[in-house]
């Protein structure tokens, strides 16, 4: 996020695309609720009706995987009414005429055709932007998990910069991450292009740093395969052995039969977890290891805030902390490593490697965490990025995005698109949750339909469904609502029987790979 | 501007309370109703102060600071009208209190303790509601209602959720649902904030039932483990067990409030199904290891793919679940022990 939940409950107003804020982020939109309450405007959206939706002063039912048509088309006629930020878009941006050209592509009308919002109201959602600022831009995962996912969070980042919504509080762009150490797992490095820091691995400069610090000779200079392509490569055995930490990704990957073919086809898989998993079946070792409350460390959260995370228990049998694994294993491969706990990693190793992150000391933030960027121990943190418009490459850049439509759309076999998510009773593949006695408030999957079609195939609620794609089929309840559009099917991967990743489509945005969970093709029947 | 609290002058600014500098310098003035961050109400008058020139005590909570104000806090006028609100509050509560799940940290009890009131000084008419045990998160005993009314207030203001309202008059108010059925079947959506609101006994967590109580449990500040808004929790704990979760008051970004996942959902932990040993896989099943024997496989598996097929033949994903102390490491394991950048973890989802 560039900016921070504490900005939500002074903000005036609220655009929210692809979020389902109320269940995944139920916290956070407390305090938009807020906001609402005291007189601030939301503009929501999003393919399904939710909870959100009802409280918006505008609701925009976009089709699935429309969005950049739809932003587009908002943009087309910002620019064109003149509605835009001229002094922001002048003097802090660039490349605004290629992105205008692209931009006149754009007339409402189109927007209109492919989305399926009528140009009154994309003509409606301009005005109140243009009128009441800023806006904060909330996203999550509606926008990500599409195969066009990087384009359409460029195209949120336009929007925001084209009405200078950017370097001030209660604006900016703001993906809320739906894990608790989503954004402290990037921020580590556990990417392949980066290390500690987001310094770049082909970075001679960067690499030059980490070998000393590290005390090795010489650190691997080319980008390494993301998670999709490491699995892939099990097959055709170009990878050998794979060391799933943590993860369960024979549940939450698409295509669960794919992945299981992936995971069994590895020659050598450690699975390190605090629990037997769907994926643990598969391994050739699996490390038993500590839980939250059973080591001390920090997380990340989405408003780049960095939070103590306390030990009051000591793991069961001979589980062991997660560091302390990967410890033992670089001693018997040769390296002896000095730190010794969760802290000293962090003020001896992490914050003096990563210069965001220089200021961040456990002592610092035995209450409150710290926002990062935080260079220096006298830093207060901060709240909100590109203060007076200064970016990190000294302006923000516009970029032309094209719309491109899902990789799988309906079709006479499977007429219906499938989108999915998470419900607020659940979590993730259930481990914890499932574990908590949660299961009495939300007991198993259903497939959310319109009432359009429920009728129209004679489906009662309650009733059992099959649904099907092309990768897979489950029979789950029906739960008739009407936050669902006709055509439209909705479901959440939490329950193994039933989950939506039996039906979802592996493909991927090229550049960041990220799955399509968001939209794939399915029928629909009564059993 | 100036007021003067108890002979001493204090520091107020505009638009603070007479409660608020109070507190700021620290006098005691106790409160039922109060609810810091919402517009105060008045209604329970247990912050009563007596304000020179003026002839009705004035409630604290709700009266705004004026320059030169004269407030007492501790006059016998002042404990006469808290001991008479407590009576009639005591006259109608159970007084159960040696198994109430509340007793320690309960507001009616303090009050009644340090104001000497007793049960025997008035009897009145006790309800007689049935206790809720419907859902195994809150117990909702009416019995013990106050009707301070701050649950209903955080479900609406705070949560905005709008599950609960007050239904009846008189002596028969009673705070219900819509229909006054069971909270799983309103719109409640088991945040738990008006259990962390209810400074009695009326509404508690059932999973702390018989696990500890106040005086013997310790706090401790910590991040919830599930989405990222990084909600700051307060474990309560009684050796290593969880009695408890409530949110920290005023820590950002929270605030003091949680969802349902924060507040409940924690017992993952002691589950029997953890992983308590290492297990190695052999002719199709699995068996226990130690460390020494599994860590040791791990390590020369890998030396012998680095040897014939290079370090990028190992990939590996980390946990976006875990602390990042442990992320560094598996990174710094993959880049500088084995020498590939085949690190990655679920970042898209
Ligand atoms: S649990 Fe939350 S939603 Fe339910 S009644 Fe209490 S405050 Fe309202
Ligand atoms: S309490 Fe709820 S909103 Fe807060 S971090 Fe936990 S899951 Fe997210």
């Amino acid at each position: 996020m560039t900016n921070s939940f504490g900005e939500f409950a002074d903000a005036k107003m609220f655009l929210c695309i692809g979020t389902n804020m109320t269940e995944a982020h139920p916290v956070a939109s407390t305090f938009l609720k807020n906001a609402l309450r005291k007189g601030a405007k939301l503009i929501v959206v999003d393919p399904r009706r939710q909870p959100l939706a009802k409280l918006a002063d505008i609701y925009c039912q976009i089709k699935v995987g429309s969005d950049i048509a739809f932003l587009n088309g908002l943009m087309n006629v910002i620019i064109n009414e003149g509605l835009y930020d001229k002094d922001f878009v002048e003097n802090r941006c660039d490349n605004f005429e290629a992105f205008k050209a692209k931009i006149m592509e754009y007339p409402p009308e189109r927007a209109a055709e492919i989305s399926g919002v009528n140009v009154e109201t994309i003509r409606k959602v301009a005005h109140m932007l243009a009128t009441i600022k800023p806006a904060m831009l909330c996203y999550t995962l509606g926008i990500t998990e599409h195969t066009t996912g990087k384009d359409n969070v460029m195209s949120t980042a336009n929007l925001q910069l084209l009405l200078g919504n950017m370097g001030m509080p209660s604006a900016g762009v703001n993906p809320l991450r739906g894990q608790n150490n989503v954004q402290g797992a990037c921020d580590m490095g556990a990417l392949p292009n980066v290390f500690p820091g987001y310094q770049k691995v082909i970075d001679p400069a960067a690499r030059e740093k980490f070998e000393k610090a590290w005390n090795v000779k010489k650190l691997p200079e080319n980008n390494g395969m993301m998670m999709p392509q490491m699995m892939e490569a099990l097959v055709d055995k170009k990878v050998r052995a794979f060391y799933v930490f943590g993860e369960n990704l024979a549940n939450t990957e698409p295509d669960i039969r794919k992945v299981e073919h992936e995971l069994s086809s590895a020659e050598f898989l450690v699975c390190q977890d605090i629990f037997p998993t769907e994926t643990t079946r598969f391994a050739h070792v699996i490390l038993p290891a500590a839980s939250w409350c059973e080591d001390d460390g920090t997380f990340t959260s989405s408003e780049r805030r960095v939070n103590r995370v306390r030990k009051v228990k000591n793991p069961p049998g001979n589980a062991k902390p997660n560091w302390w694994i990967f410890k033992e294993i670089a001693r018997r491969m040769g390296q002896e490593w000095a730190s010794n706990s969760g802290p000293e990693i962090w003020d001896n190793e992490v914050s003096v490697l990563a210069p965001a992150l220089g200021g961040i000391k456990y002592s610092r933030i035995e209450n409150d965490g710290l926002q990062w960027p935080c260079p220096n121990t006298d830093h207060p943190g901060t709240s909100f990025l590109h203060r007076d418009g200064v970016f990190t490459h000294g302006k923000g850049i516009f970029n032309p995005v094209d719309w491109k439509a899902p990789a799988e759309v309906p079709d006479k076999e499977y007429p219906f698109v499938l989108s999915t998510g998470r419900r607020l009773y659940q979590y993730h593949t259930r481990t914890q949750t499932g574990r908590s006695g949660l299961d009495f408030l939300m007991p198993e999957e259903t497939a959310d339909i319109s009432v359009a079609d429920a009728q129209r195939l004679g489906i009662k609620p309650d009733e059992r469904v099959k649904v099907r794609s092309r990768r897979g089929e489950v029979e789950v309840r029906a739960r008739i609502t009407d936050q669902v559009p006709p055509g439209m099917v909705w479901m959440s991967f939490h329950f193994r029987e039933g989950s939506a990743n039996w039906l979802t489509n592996a493909v991927y945005d090229p550049a960041t790979l990220t799955a399509e969970y968001k939209a794939c093709a399915v029928a629909v029947e009564k059993v | 501007m100036k007021i003067t609290i108890n002979g001493k002058i204090c520091e107020a600014a505009e638009g603070q309370t007479v409660l608020d500098v109070a507190r700021a310098n620290g006098f005691y003035i106790p409160t039922l109703c109060y609810l810091s961050g919402l517009t105060p109400t008045g209604a329970c008058r247990i912050c009563v102060v007596e304000v020179e020139g003026m002839r009705n005590l004035v409630a604290s909570c709700s009266a705004p600071a004026t320059e030169g104000m004269v407030v007492r806090t501790d006059t016998e006028r002042v404990l006469a009208a808290r001991r008479f609100i407590v009576e009639l509050l005591v006259s109608c509560h159970p007084l159960d209190c040696m198994t109430c799940e509340k007793t320690g940290d309960c507001t009616l009890q303090n009050l009644a303790y340090e104001l000497g009131v007793t049960a025997s000084t008035m009897v009145g008419e006790k309800y007689d509601y049935p206790v809720d045990y419907s859902n195994p998160f809150i117990v909702r005993d009416y019995n013990k209602c106050i009707l301070c009314l701050k649950c209903v207030r955080v479900c609406n203001e705070i949560q905005g959720i709008e599950a609960i309202k007050t239904i009846q008059r008189g002596f028969d108010t009673k705070v219900a649902t819509a229909y006054d059925t069971p909270l799983q079947e309103s719109n409640c959506v088991f945040c738990g904030q008006c259990v962390q609101a209810c400074p009695v006994g009326a509404l508690t967590e059932r999973k702390a039932k018989g696990l500890g109580r106040a005086w013997e449990t310790r706090k401790v500040r910590t991040t919830c483990p599930y989405c990222g808004v990084g909600c700051q929790l307060e474990l309560h704990l009684k050796g290593e067990q969880i009695v408890k979760i409530t949110a920290v008051e005023d820590g950002a970004p929270n605030k003091g409030r949680l969802c349902v996942k924060g507040r409940f959902g924690y017992d993952f932990i002691y589950s029997e199904d953890r992983l308590t040993t290492p297990l190695i896989r052999e002719n199709g099943s699995f068996r226990e290891a130690s460390w020494n024997e599994a860590l040791d496989l791990v390590a020369n598996k890998f030396k012998q793919i680095i040897a014939e097929s290079g370090p990028d033949a190992i990939a590996g994903v980390s946990c976006a679940r875990s602390i990042n102390e442990d992320s560094y490491q598996m990174q710094k394991l993959f880049r500088a022990v084995i020498g590939t950048n085949n690190i990655d973890h679920c970042a898209r989802t």
